[in-house]
């Protein structure tokens, strides 16, 4: 087993729904505690309160990964996902690392991302990470949900559970992430992406006017355009839309996605590599065609 | 205002200090006033390339530390006038090496230098990330290899993203390709990658190719840089390659695999 839902785990961290309404982000936290209001004095000179901070509790089903191959992790998940496809549409997941072996490989954020949301669900948190887990996890926006939240509510009110426990010191993990493009309808990038580098274009498609090295990534929402080769990873459609694409003048990719469903390089017929393609999903399986 | 160089790589052994003082040589042969600052604290070779081993006081610590002046710690060439070598520490902790105290020295020798050239540590530690953090330019040092190809393109991913220039956004650092110890014996057979191979992945401006050569060896034993050996194809492809960093289109010379001799000549047809 290489994932195990467990629906009906009470889930606790800080609400931030109404703060989340001023500033724009998406809700994606739950919480126990006392409610507290936030009046908007201390806003400055806004007319009246127009937010209320309040706790709240939640139940939300946790994922549990017992391990790192997202061929089995999307395989198994799938199966559990088709007993009871409403019962997962649009809802908030939690993923628990805490059963990783110690050894297990990294976890393909990017992809466990895709996948669920391509099965319709909102992953909002991990839980049980690693510290190199929970920055891998941070950058596809997930908040880090603390244990401790759970046990002693009244620590939930100084210290929202979104954040790390701690901050990165070393932050060599993935230090040169470009920073997410959040509003905008697409992104341009006119320079090579190298090994190490990740775009992510929320909201809108990504273009690149130049080589994508191995070892690099590309994400976004929308489609995915390179005028150049595609020697790293690509992930179209990371919101779940089954309708993104990826374009490329040369196909040489270590992987390539849209909306969960991927393939890796050795699952790409030689006739495809080195030429200009789109990939995007046939009745929900991926496809690669010659362009 | 001088214009900081900084030679790096990924992976280590691939050429940097010999790389470093060449162009720096070059540089101040053509009578730009150069300094070359070696970054790598506590291993700590490029006084040995330049020869000047035995005349070190003070280093770039020191200099840090206010324990001594630029004027002292600097070392003239007995070669040439315009060219200064600030040595590395052997013995302190590379953590001395601060961002402002960096920012400081770069920017006093940028008050009287042409150009500073940064032997950098391999990689990403921390005597690296400040070797590139004040750079203009940026020479990629890469040895025809698909690892140290690969560390290549990781070392410019994060030239792009960590540095005054990238965090200030100002124009991004110029960055160079240099092909070093390129074997075309070994290209040929198919042991090491040919230069189209490493252009390919790594989109990038080439300065030079450097061929693998004896002379590199036998000039940083005899404590002269290899550039200085206009004999050799070593220091020939060195000259090119100062000549093309400061703009002139030169040819791509010792590609080809070398005919082994006269002999060898004769009965070849
Ligand atoms: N073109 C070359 N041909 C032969 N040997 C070379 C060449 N370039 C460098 N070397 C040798 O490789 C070793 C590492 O060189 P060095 O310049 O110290 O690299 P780095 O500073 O990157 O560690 C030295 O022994 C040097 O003599
Ligand atoms: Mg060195």
């Amino acid at each position: 087993m290489a994932a195990r839902l467990m629906p009906g785990n009470r889930y606790f961290a800080w609400l931030r729904s109404g703060i989340s309404m001023l500033l724009g982000h998406r809700d994606r936290g739950s919480t126990k505690t006392k409610s507290m209001t936030a009046k908007s004095e201390s806003e400055g000179n806004a007319p009246s309160a127009v937010v209320e901070l309040k706790a709240a509790a939640f139940t939300l089903p946790v994922i549990r990964l017992l391990d790192t191959d997202m061929d089995t992790v999307a395989e198994q998940l799938g199966a559990k996902v088709d007993q009871a496809p409403e019962f997962f549409r649009n809802a908030p997941v939690v993923v628990d690392l805490s059963a990783l072996p110690a050894g297990a490989d990294e976890v393909q954020f990017p992809l466990l991302v895709g996948l669920l949301r391509g099965h319709g669900m909102i992953p909002v948190g991990v839980r049980g990470g690693n510290a190199s887990q929970n920055r891998a996890a941070e950058v596809m926006e997930l908040a880090i949900m603390s244990e401790t939240a759970t046990r002693n509510p009244r620590q939930v009110t100084t210290k929202p559970a979104s954040k790390p426990a701690a901050p990165a010191q070393t932050a060599e993990r993935l230090p040169e992430t470009t920073k997410p493009v959040t509003g905008g309808s697409f992104k341009l990038i006119t320079h090579p992406i190298r090994s190490g580098q990740r775009v992510y274009t929320r909201e809108g498609d990504l273009s690149v006017v130049g080589p994508i090295s191995s070892g690099a990534e590309l994400m976004a929402d929308g489609n995915i355009h390179i005028y150049g080769p595609l020697r790293g990873r690509a992930m179209a459609g990371m919101n779940g839309d089954t309708q993104a694409r990826i374009f490329c003048q040369s196909l040489e990719a270590e992987l390539v996605s849209v909306a969960g469903r991927y393939r890796v390089s050795e699952n790409i017929p030689t006739t495809l590599r080195g030429v200009p393609v789109q990939i995007f999903l046939d009745q929900e399986v991926l496809r690669i065609e010659k362009l | 205002m001088a214009r900081i160089i900084v030679i790096t790589s990924g992976k280590g052994g691939v050429g940097k200090t010999t790389t470093s003082a060449a162009l720096a040589m070059g540089l101040a042969q053509r009578g730009s006033r150069t300094a070359v600052v070696d970054f790598d604290v506590g291993l700590r070779n490029l006084d040995l390339i330049m020869g000047c081993e035995r005349r070190v006081v003070y280093d770039f610590i020191n200099v840090i530390n206010g324990e001594a002046s630029l004027n002292q710690a600097l070392i003239r060439d007995r070669r040439c006038d315009d060219l200064f070598v600030l040595p590395a520490s052997q013995t302190r902790d590379k953590e001395a090496l601060t961002k402002e105290g960096v920012g400081k020295v770069l920017d006093d020798l940028s008050q009287t230098f042409d150009y500073v050239v940064c032997d950098s540590p391999a990689g990403i530690e921390h005597g690296a990330t400040m070797a590139m953090y004040y750079a203009d330019d940026a020479v990629v040092v890469t040895n025809p290899e698909v690892s140290s190809v690969r560390d290549s393109d990781r070392m410019l991913g994060i030239l792009a993203s960590k540095s005054r220039r990238a965090e200030t956004g100002n124009e991004p650092i110029r960055e160079y390709l240099l092909l070093t110890r390129y074997s075309p014996e070994r290209v040929a057979n198919g042991e090491m990658l040919g230069l189209e191979d490493v252009q390919e992945i790594l989109s990038l401006d080439l300065l030079g190719v450097i061929p693998e050569s004896m002379s590199v060896l036998n000039a940083s034993n005899a404590g002269i840089p290899v550039i200085l050996d206009s004999e050799s194809d070593a220091g020939q492809a060195y000259g090119d390659m100062v000549a093309r960093y400061l703009g002139e289109e030169l040819p791509h010379r010792f590609l080809e695999v070398r005919k082994k001799g006269l002999f060898s000549r004769f009965f070849k047809e």
